[in-house]
């Protein structure tokens, strides 16, 4: 196992950031070749918490599987079953109740919402700005309460269920979640005041770290990166799936291509999903959650099924391949932060090393969700 | 609409394939009957596919062409899906134990409302799985096809870095093998 050995200019050395450092959020190691100040190469390297989830999935049945989809990223689970189920229900053609898909929606944005607070928090924490930080966790922990009523648990949510949700919602959760829309617009006001138009914010993001479209094309970057290089793509629109063509919402897209187009695009989003969640309560219908015969032992038509959400940081896919057995033959999990890292290497040569780590920042990074 | 242009342009690179697609279009229809025709047909379904170009119903499984093809025909058929502005999503293996193959799945979709999402498959021996890399067209594909060389040991021809990536650095076993044991 060599390396290829790699021809440098005289006066370069090697940096190591990671695998411990406060601003790779999680174990991750890039090791970059140094000339000054300036990153002359940098190499990303992955895989310090993998745990082959793909290989679990084999030595399971559908049902079983249902926790680990949580553990990939603890900050935006919610999405990351939704997509599973979705996936399963739709080779199995399962019928899930209108409530239940309506239930699923309000939850996952805000879980959305939770976990865009904590990129927020965590990344003005990167620039040097220690308070958003605790002002983000407060708000934070409302939704994480909210959810905690009705899941039981505070981040590695197994709420969905195939065909429904695990229970309903209750009409504590429904007066919460109104008064959690009215405190969280007020702070996303507050927020705009305090940093986004604060003056170091601006010079620390603007212009740095940009990520040109073709490069977004290159490495299948989806998510928060790709509209904030003008690409207007979000899955909840370009391929609607469970309720999301009944909402009227906005796809934020910024077109500067920058740092700060990137930080823009999740501040609007956080306003899009309050949006979301408000008419989500405004329509929810009556009725069960659950299919009147719950599916018990899943077992999916032979076959290779793909399917796709949107979660927090961008395009989530599942490919399932099934031999008819009630274990998936093969499962496959296209996370979107693993697409989004890798643009890193090419994209912060050059950069000032203060710069490059608000780029890092910029990507929202969930490690475990790339290494699964 | 995005999806003739591209099948009319594979079908260009490929004319060997027209008549394939016809050929394929029976087993979509068998496909999409209802799961106990299925279940005694399990031995049929074990029959290796052929190369052709498939058009898939999007509703029932995800995706609007599937596309298998030679290794040889795989940067062809890359570098026509590049120009036509998609975005590769992912790269993965399969494990056909049974048949004694080895597949690659390539799925690419679009960032435009023009929904078409292609898979593009591609079948090795299992004894020497050596398929060439599309790096050259996709940097992104890097990872992704270290990933795949990780989990199945298949071999990218002409990958300028091919280093395990999520397995330690010095691991020669590829877990998603079927006949791999811990």
């Amino acid at each position: 196992m060599t390396e290829p050995i790699v021809l440098q200019p005289d006066e370069t050395f090697v940096l190591n950031v990671g695998p411990q450092h406060p601003a790779t959020h999680g174990v991750l190691r890039v090791k970059m070749t140094m000339d000054g100040e300036y990153i002359y190469n940098a190499e990303t390297v992955i895989g310090y918490i993998h745990r082959m989830h793909e290989k679990m999935a084999e030595n399971r049945t559908y049902s079983q599987y249902l926790p680990n989809l949580s553990r990939l990223d603890y900050l935006s689970a919610m999405a990351y079953s939704h997509g599973y189920v979705l996936a399963v229900e739709k080779a199995a053609a399962i019928e899930v109740p209108e409530r239940a898909e309506y239930i699923r929606a309000i939850t996952v944005e805000l879980n959305r919402i939770s976990s865009h607070l904590v990129w927020f928090g965590a990344f003005v924490l990167d620039l040097g700005g220690f308070s958003p930080l605790m002002y983000a966790f407060d708000d934070r922990e409302q939704i994480l309460d909210l959810l905690e009523g009705i899941t039981g648990s505070r981040l590695t949510y197994c709420y969905f269920r195939f065909g429904g949700i695990y229970n309903d919602i209750d009409e504590d959760f429904i007066q919460g979640t109104r008064q959690f829309i009215k405190r969280m617009r007020k702070a996303l006001k507050m927020y705009r005041k305090l940093v986004t138009t604060n003056i170091i914010l601006i010079k620390r993001l603007k212009g740095i770290a940009p990520v040109s479209v073709d490069m977004c094309q290159r490495y299948g970057a989806t998510g928060p990166v790709a509209r904030g290089s003008g690409i207007n793509y979000d899955v909840r629109k370009n391929e609607p799936y469970s309720v999301y063509s009944d909402f009227d919402f906005d796809v934020p897209v910024f077109t500067e291509c920058d740092a700060y187009a990137r930080y823009n695009v999740r501040m609007e989003e956080m306003e899009q999903s309050l949006r979301i969640i408000e008419q989500g309560l405004d329509k929810l219908p009556d009725g069960p959650v659950n299919p009147e015969k719950k599916p018990k032992a899943i077992k999916l038509p032979p076959g290779d099924y793909y399917s796709t959400v949107e979660a927090g940081r961008g395009s989530f896919g599942i490919r399932i391949v099934s031999d008819g057995d009630k274990n998936p033959y093969r499962l496959k999990l296209r996370t979107p932060t693993f697409s989004n890292m890798h643009l890193f290497d090419e994209a912060c040569r050059g950069m000032l090393i203060a710069d490059a780590l608000a780029f890092m920042g910029s990507l929202d990074l969930v490690i475990p969700e790339m290494d699964r | 609409m995005i999806i003739e242009t591209v099948t009319s342009q594979l079908l260009e690179l490929f004319p060997e394939y027209a008549q394939a697609t016809e050929h394929v279009v029976e087993i979509v229809a068998l496909e999409e009957q209802p799961s106990p025709e299925a279940k005694k047909g399990k031995k049929e379904q074990l029959v290796t596919r052929q190369n052709g170009l498939k058009n898939c119903s999007y509703d029932a499984c995800g995706y609007h062409l599937d596309l298998q093809l030679s290794t040889g025909q795989l940067l062809a058929a890359t570098a026509l899906l590049f120009k036509n502005g998609f975005f590769l999503e992912t790269i993965t293996g399969v494990d056909w134990i049974k048949e004694k193959q080895l597949e690659a799945v390539y799925d690419f979709s679009r960032y435009d409302f023009d929904l078409c999402r292609v898979v593009v498959r591609t079948r090795v021996p299992r004894e020497n799985p050596a398929i060439p890399t599309i790096t050259g067209i996709y940097s992104g594909a890097s990872w992704h096809e270290r990933e795949t060389h990780d989990f199945f040991g298949i071999k990218f021809q002409g990958h300028p870095h091919l280093i395990p990536l999520l397995l330690p650095e010095d691991a020669d076993f590829h877990p998603l093998l079927k006949d791999f044991k811990a």
